[in-house]
């Protein structure tokens, strides 16, 4: 299964929602979903990987390169919708002390309110 | 300066009559003199006795010095410096001082000052001795202590050489390594480095050997044993003091390691043709109370070593205030050919911080050696090794994915927790997308091999690639701070998700091929 991202504005969040397998060839539809989300607006990211079914470890580059973008222009990133299998991936590698993780897109917003 | 003068007591009666009686010196009289004080100043620069009531000087000394009634204060200088004073009351015959008496006293402080400088040389010199001497006992007691705490002998078990190192620096540290007799002919490795040096660090290091000790032999599980531990040390552990430490468990018979860590130094396992980390994480003892700590597994397969070492090995510098380092460490580990590591990491450190090193950390190695295999000793670990599926697949970009599914579809009776099964499918296709990648070097004539197998206590995938021959990098975890940084690269994770997810990797290689072997325990939980 290919690899598409699309942006959409909610409550607040530029919204990425992630669909199918991130691995190598993802990279030019995340970072141009990154782009667009990013371009014009200081709003927080959320990374909707409801429907993602797989990612490998060229998909975690992927997502720790887009963190690092986020990083560098201050972008505060949530993320939701991860299975419990890659929510322990993104504990092992550390990548959940750089990003809010949340359960859905609800939570999310939640946790961007009380901040 | 604290000065007694000898003075004469106000209220004496001015004349008797009759015979002159016998007048007697008075009591000396202390009073201080502040080190800033301006007076102090005034008679290093005088040159010559000062008479009191002339000097016009604000000054608290010099205030002291009326009260307590000094007439006359003749400076001792030595060498430039002030370091005392004779002062003087009014004299007893109730005349002024003469011109006479001023150069007699002049002259005499001219020899007491430099006798004086001798004495007061003397003392600080007697003072040095004392200080120093109370310095050598204190580091004589820490040495004992370290001394009587460390195992005296070595444990003796078939097919393994489990042996240790120590040298103390000259101002002791708070290193210390145990071996404990478990249940089941098991053994407790413990290697820690207290905080701290010289007796309070030998002091914690006795108390959390103790507490390691006992709390051994309460918990199979070395996270539980750190974790109760660390709660015990929290409340008595002083300020600024924590311990780090690494405890495993081997199981001789089947060369199983289980190990947690607190904060030490990773240990290094060699195996047949590389050198891995063995990684755990968790907050050094004492540190803070609810401390979590990862456990994690090992086969230690025959001809296999590990190395625990302390930070005084690492941390070591050459002349020119370069480290040791990690690596230089795992590449004595890497080409370690003789009977015993610890000499040839000796060597090398010797080597390294030439031979006017003063040794600046304790020095503690446990190394933990099974033998090469030899049939008449042992039963192989998988002698009931049951070949469940064997096959092959094009080295093409992409083609681990159906690898992944089919294994997933082999085991699928082996009532796997669905949790360790995503475990198992992200390292299978991992280390498939490797053999893929950098075995073949995506060539699709060159195979990658697969053989799914099962044995009495747990599966094994074997991932054969044609990368045989070339040396196998050390599988370190990644620094994602860094990489966030944008000063690593982002990718790299791949060996670590693998090392992450299964119990076990074995890598072995020949001239031709290179297999990763991956082992997960049947009956295990997420």
């Amino acid at each position: 299964m290919a690899f598409d991202a699309e942006v959409r504005v909610a409550n607040g969040l530029a919204v990425l929602d992630l669909r199918g397998e991130i691995m190598a060839g993802a990279d030019d539809a995340l970072m141009g979903a990154f782009v667009t989300a990013t371009s014009g607006n200081a709003s927080p990211l959320l990374l909707n990987f409801a429907d993602v079914s797989y990612i490998n470890s060229t998909g975690i580059a992927l997502i720790v390169g887009l963190l690092a973008e986020a990083r560098a222009s201050d972008r505060r990133v949530l993320v939701s919708g991860l299975t419990d299998h890659y929510k322990e991936i993104f504990e092992i590698t550390r990548i959940s002390d750089f990003v809010t993780m949340c359960d859905d897109e609800q939570s999310a917003v939640a946790a961007v309110a009380v901040q | 300066m604290r000065t007694r003068s000898r003075l004469r007591r106000r209220g004496r009666p001015e004349q008797r009559e009759g015979p002159e009686p016998t007048v007697s010196a008075p009591e000396p009289v202390a009073f201080e003199i502040a080190p800033t004080d301006p007076l102090l100043h005034y008679l290093q620069q005088a040159g010559g006795p000062v008479e009191i009531d002339k000097l016009k000087l604000e000054s608290p000394g010099l205030e002291a010095m009326r009260t307590a009634g000094v007439a006359l204060v003749v400076p001792l200088v030595s060498q430039g410096e002030l370091i005392g004073v004779l002062s003087l009351g009014p004299r007893l015959s109730e005349q002024q001082y003469s011109v006479d008496d001023r150069k007699l006293l002049d002259n005499l402080a001219g020899q007491a000052a430099p006798a004086l400088r001798v004495a007061q040389l003397v003392r600080e010199q007697e003072a040095d001795i004392r200080t120093r001497e109370r310095y050598e006992q204190e580091l004589r007691i820490a040495h004992l202590i370290q001394q009587n705490f460390l195992p005296r002998e070595q444990p003796d078990v078939a097919g393994w050489v489990l042996n240790a190192f120590y040298r103390s620096a000259r101002e002791v540290g708070g290193d210390f390594y145990d071996f404990i007799d478990l249940e089941g002919g098991r053994i407790g490795v413990v290697i820690g480095d207290v905080t701290d040096k010289g007796v309070p660090a030998a002091l914690m290091m006795a108390s959390t050997r103790s507490v390691l000790r006992s709390v051994a032999a309460r918990f199979d599980s070395p996270g539980m044993v750190l974790e109760h531990s660390n709660e015990l040390l929290c409340p008595d552990m002083p300020p600024k003091m924590f311990v780090t430490c690494l405890y495993a468990i081997l199981e001789p018979h089947s060369g199983r390691l289980v190990y947690a860590n607190a904060g030490h130094n990773l240990p290094y396992r060699r195996r047949s043709d590389c050198v891995d980390e063995l990684m755990a994480r968790g907050m050094p003892l004492g540190l803070m109370p609810g401390s979590k700590y990862e456990e994690k597994e090992v086969m230690i397969d025959p001809g296999e070593i590990v190395l625990f070492s302390s930070d005084g090995i690492a941390e070591a510098h050459d002349p020119e205030g370069k480290m040791f380092g990690c690596p230089r460490i795992i590449d004595v580990v890497a080409k370690h050919t003789s009977d015993d590591l610890r000499d040839e990491v000796l060597a090398a450190l010797h080597s390294f911080t030439g031979p006017d090193w003063d040794q600046e950390d304790d020095i503690t190695m446990v190394v933990v050696d099974r033998l090469p295999y030899d049939a008449s000793d042992f039963e192989p670990a998988n002698s009931d090794r049951d070949v469940l599926a064997e096959f092959s697949i094009p080295s093409e970009a992409g083609n681990e994915r159906s690898v992944m599914q089919r294994v997933a579809e082999i085991v699928s009776d082996l009532e796997i927790d669905p949790s360790r099964l995503e475990k198992l499918k992200t390292a299978v296709a991992e280390a498939t997308m490797n053999a893929i990648e950098h075995g073949n070097h995506n060539d699709p004539d060159l195979p990658v091999s697969v053989e799914v197998a099962k044995t009495s206590t747990d599966i094994r995938i074997r991932i054969t690639d044609h990368g045989g021959g070339a040396n196998i990098p050390v599988s370190t975890a990644p620094d994602i701070d860094a990489k966030l940084r944008g000063e690593q690269t982002p990718r790299g994770w791949g060996l670590f998700l693998i090392k992450n997810m299964v119990d076990d990797m074995i890598v072995t290689s020949d001239d031709v091929h290179h297999t990763v072997e991956l082992v997960i325990k049947l009956g295990g939980e997420g």
